[in-house]
């Protein structure tokens, strides 16, 4: 048992690859659909929306690359959809490059199921602009100064859901898509600490953790976390997306890293141990 | 037609990248230098589109804002560190952008990370709930023992140490929890990569 | 002069972001509005300086002929290849040039670029799997302390943990409400300050490392 353990321990890492690879694909190929329930976080995210007078506008920053994808890409369509679905105005833009085509194509997906949304009126992609709180704080000022074409080359001025928009006390609600630095943290810090304007947040697991206490300060009204939020999100919203297929292989795999490590204690213990009595006998 | 070749394409790049985890070979580096020269033309092709153009060209030449020749000079004064000779002259429009990002550090941290949050922090410690009423002390005790352990100016001895080995029990929860959210993040990114190549290339999930 | 001037400059333009927090007056504010402005443009001009050297470096790579100098090839032609399809081909009014869904450079970044990078960060579940059973040892009570709230949030945070435990959830939220929260927040705080410190050195000119040599 001591040498299994001992050779546990110079455990060819390429194995650990072979096995965390088999629990992310096994649960796909075989999904279960493990229930879950919905934490306080990513409900007052959908009650932000929920308690939107109609029509309202709402600028959605889409801060995020393919690296994140899986997390936020999910995030990303559900809240076009649950904007577009209650009637609200969506101004979006990014602070990321990678963000812009991104962005574009969850909108596109999004409007199948909204075709009578019309570009211009319905909503609205302003693209992406360089300058991270720059931009924030110059938005705060006069946003058609900081995006005087949106990403199709209009000016803004021309735009009809951007009549009567100057800056953030036009716009209801701030929702942030973010993958990190410029994200969630500098919209806090810029923004709504500084214009007191409403801000949800949706991000990388990664981050989730370091925005509880914004949530507890009255800083964000609400936080979805990472692919796990994600899907909370969409079972709020009755749609079923990529988020929720992906919460078994979620499951599986965290009892797989869960066991490695335990078994890695294990091993070090008694190979530890081992020493100590070798050590001692002599 | 294109979209399939480019899901193709896709999984084949994908692939390549995985082909690292056996060990380094020709094709990880290829598509390593790929996605290292795609992604730069990308960021340059971007700020044209979308600060050159509508930000600066258009303006200086079309609306005769000519005032804008100012961050023009600026910007194109970065390049100047490519040359020997007037390699001083990138200080000053570095100087520009250091002293910007100094100055929104001040104001969004000061509001934003101390007062708010040490405005948060002044919870009442006794409450009709006993829960609430832990949790608040939990909380106060957490916060300030935390900030105990960051004051390096004194040795960490006699109550200072004892309060600063309370603040890393609570450092240690909150890494932990860090930890394990990590954990998540890195597993979302690879369920997304697998269910690309199960689902949309070899079709095998429903 | 050589550093005075810069130093100026960072004072007076960091200055000006903190100024018009205090000075709500229209007129100056329509000034810093235009500084804001002029950030924003040589921001720009700083990130096409970072893929400029870029090109040079793999340019001395292949012109000295040093390791792995064929991919260096790879890397600035694809380079070209973007800028080409989305910049000069949008310029020239070519078929498909420009950015955006439909264009050359859409595939591209659809099929190559979102592939290539999703991909490189998701190798880090395997290492971070590889990492934790390696390295993860639960050697103090500190580090005992660490672990076991990771692995509660590891399995309270998905379904089976619930599945496990109907009050896992709940139990994983008050982790992330009141202990979690007070370590980050002490974090926090402490960052603030040294944020705040490091910055009025950089505007008082103390903090002069961003100047270089000479």
């Amino acid at each position: 048992m001591r040498k299994f353990l001992e050779k546990l321990e110079r455990l060819d890492r390429r194995v650990i690859f072979i096995f965390i690879g088999f629990s992310i694909a096994l649960p796909l190929l075989f999904p279960v659909y493990t229930d879950f329930s919905v934490t306080a976080p990513v409900e007052g995210f959908y009650n932000a929306i929920e308690e939107l007078p109609p029509g309202s506008k709402v600028l959605v920053s889409c801060d995020y690359d393919p690296g994140s994808m899986p997390e936020l890409f999910p995030m990303n369509i559900a809240v076009f959809h649950h904007l577009l679905s209650r009637g609200h105005k969506v101004i979006m833009m990014q602070l990321w490059a990678t963000g812009t085509l991104l962005a574009e194509r969850a909108m596109t997906e999004v409007l199948e199921d909204f075709p009578e949304k019309i570009y211009g009126e319905d909503w609205v992609n302003l693209g992406f602009k360089e300058g991270r709180e720059v931009v924030m704080v110059s938005m705060g000022t006069n946003i058609p100064k900081t995006f005087p074409t949106d990403s199709r080359g209009t000016k803004v001025e021309e735009i009809p859901i951007m009549q009567g928009v100057t800056n953030f006390d036009d716009v209801a609600l701030l929702m942030n898509v973010s993958g990190g630095l410029p994200g969630t943290k500098e919209w806090v810090l810029q923004v709504q600490s500084r214009y007191g304007v409403k801000l949800g947040s949706g991000c990388t697991a990664v981050s989730a953790p370091e925005f509880y206490p914004y949530i507890q300060s009255g800083q964000l009204v609400g936080l979805l976390g990472g692919m796990k939020g994600a899907a909370e999100y969409e079972k709020l919203l009755g749609r079923p997306g990529t988020a929720q297929r992906g919460m078994d292989a979620q499951s599986v795999s965290h009892i797989v890293v869960f066991l490695f490590i335990f078994i890695g204690n294990v091993a070090y213990f008694a190979v530890k141990g081992k020493k100590k009595r070798l050590q001692v006998s002599r | 037609m294109w979209e399939t070749i480019g899901i193709w394409f896709g999984a084949f790049l994908t692939l390549c990248i995985f082909s690292f985890l056996y060990k380094d070979n020709p094709f990880y580096k290829l598509a390593e230098h790929l996605f290292v020269g795609i992604s730069a033309g990308y960021w340059a092709t971007l700020e044209y589109h979308n600060v050159f153009r509508p930000n600066l060209w258009d303006p200086l030449t079309r609306e005769g804002r000519l005032l804008l020749i100012v961050p023009f000079i600026f910007g194109l004064l970065l390049f100047s560190r490519f040359t020997k000779k007037y390699s001083w002259l990138s200080r000053w429009p570095m100087a520009l952008i250091i002293g910007i990002y100094a100055g929104i550090t001040i104001v969004g941290y000061g509001s934003g990370d101390l007062i708010l949050q040490i405005h948060a922090n002044l919870l009442p410690l006794w409450t009709d709930n006993w829960l609430t009423s832990l949790n608040n002390i939990l909380l106060t005790v957490g916060v300030i023992t935390g900030l105990i352990y960051f004051f390096f100016s004194k040795e960490h001895k006699g109550a200072l140490g004892a309060g600063a080995k309370v603040g890393i029990w609570f450092l240690m929860i909150s890494f932990g929890a860090s930890f394990g959210y990590t954990v998540m993040s890195r597993m979302s990114l690879l369920i997304g990569r697998v269910y690309f190549l199960l689902g949309t290339w070899l079709h095998l999930l429903e | 002069m050589r550093r005075e001037i810069p130093i100026a400059i960072c004072f007076l333009f960091g200055i000006s972001f903190i100024l018009e927090y205090f000075i709500p007056h229209e007129g100056v504010l329509s000034i810093f509005e235009t500084i804001r402005q002029w950030a924003i443009i040589v921001i720009a001009f700083a990130y096409v300086l970072g893929i400029a050297n870029l090109l040079r470096i793999n340019y001395h790579v292949v012109q000295r002929k040093q390791r792995d100098w064929p991919y260096k090839i790879i890397l600035m032609a694809s380079l070209f290849f973007m800028i080409t399809v989305g910049i000069v081909f949008d310029i020239l009014g070519v078929g498909l040039g420009g950015i955006g869904e439909g264009t050359i450079f859409g595939w591209v970044y659809y099929h190559a670029q979102y592939p290539l990078q999703s991909t490189m960060f998701a190798l880090l579940a395997f290492f971070i799997a590889s990492a934790a059973f390696r390295a993860f040892r639960i050697r103090t009570f500190q580090a005992s302390l660490l672990a076991v709230t990771a692995l509660f949030v590891m399995i309270g945070r998905v379904p089976v943990g619930e599945s496990l435990w109907a009050g896992f959830p709940d139990f994983t939220e008050w982790i992330m409400n009141v202990p979690q929260l007070a370590g980050k927040r002490a974090i926090m705080i402490g960052a603030a300050l040294g944020a705040i410190s490091t910055a009025l050195k950089v505007l008082t000119g103390l903090e002069r490392t961003y100047l270089g040599g000479e």
